[in-house]
């Protein structure tokens, strides 16, 4: 078991670990604390994203997720004065029915995980998702693609400045 | 089970991550929260698909990830922007408030 195998273990325990504290964190229900264990988990996963060789992706995870997405949850849960977040209880029917669906999913997922063949389970060859490779496969095969993913950001853009006008007519 | 780090250990962390994303979602009663919980499934299916692109040997696993990061972030500043304008209507973020398809 060499170093990357080590770290493997090491950043998934932590995403899963941050992950679970996203969701029910048994010290603090305030979503702030819920943005931060986010960031904690999306850089652990950039971790990942570099044992797998994916550097442009690892770089692109930590500045559009750690950067921009967390930083607007935290603009707006500042916005929003969630105080009363406390005093509210979670039912108990909807906790049991809620954790045995999810359950059910898990263990089909990952018996199928199981059950098949690991067919490919070292890298054949060594692939370096680094910029220069990422980019020459998205300015010739996925032009097309590209190009529409950037009119998508434009009509985000010009829907949430329409959104956030103060009053809508 | 061996200890060597393979496909199928990418694959474990990412079911895992994506069903806490999915229990969040359920669970959760603040829109916030669940809008968190859905980053979370969206990374773990990342994190799937930059596994797979490397155990095969072929890079537009990569490149579908680096669509999804971007429309994940166009879906988050919609979204946001959504619950606060739900925000200033209604005055609450949590679900059960917002029971109504009425403003």
């Amino acid at each position: 078991m060499g170093l990357p195998d080590i770290l493997f273990y090491v950043f998934a325990a932590l995403t899963l670990l941050c992950g679970v504290l996203v969701i029910a964190n048994p010290f603090s229900r305030n979503p702030v604390t819920s943005a931060m264990f986010l960031v904690l988990t999306v850089i652990s996963m950039a971790g990942l994203f570099i044992l797998l060789h994916a550097f442009f992706l690892a770089a692109v995870q930590i500045l559009v997720y750690a950067g921009a997405v967390i930083v607007l949850f935290l603009f707006v849960i500042m916005l929003l004065d969630l105080k009363e977040e406390e005093r509210r209880k979670i039912k108990k029917f909807s906790l049991v029915a809620g954790s045995i669906c999810v359950g059910a999913i898990a263990v089909i997922s990952l018996k199928s995980i199981f059950a098949t063949e690991a067919g490919a389970s070292r890298p054949l060859a060594v692939i370096e998702g680094d910029t220069a490779a990422l980019g020459r496969l998205l300015f010739t095969q996925y032009l097309l693609p590209f190009e529409v993913v950037s009119i998508l950001l434009l009509v985000a853009m010009v829907g949430v400045i329409l959104l956030s006008k103060r009053n809508l007519e | 089970m061996n200890m060597n780090v393979g496909l199928e250990h990418y694959l474990v962390v990412s079911v895992l991550l994506f069903c806490l994303g999915l229990l969040g979602v359920v669970m959760r009663r603040n829109l916030l929260v669940i809008y968190m919980s859905l980053e979370l499934m969206l990374n773990a299916a990342n994190l799937a698909l930059v596994a797979f692109s490397r155990f095969n040997n072929n890079l537009n696993g990569q490149i579908l990830v680096f669509f999804i990061i971007t429309v994940a972030a166009a879906e988050v500043s919609v979204g946001l922007a959504l619950i606060v304008a739900l925000y200033r209507k209604r005055h609450s973020a949590h679900v059960e408030d917002l029971a109504s398809m009425k403003l």
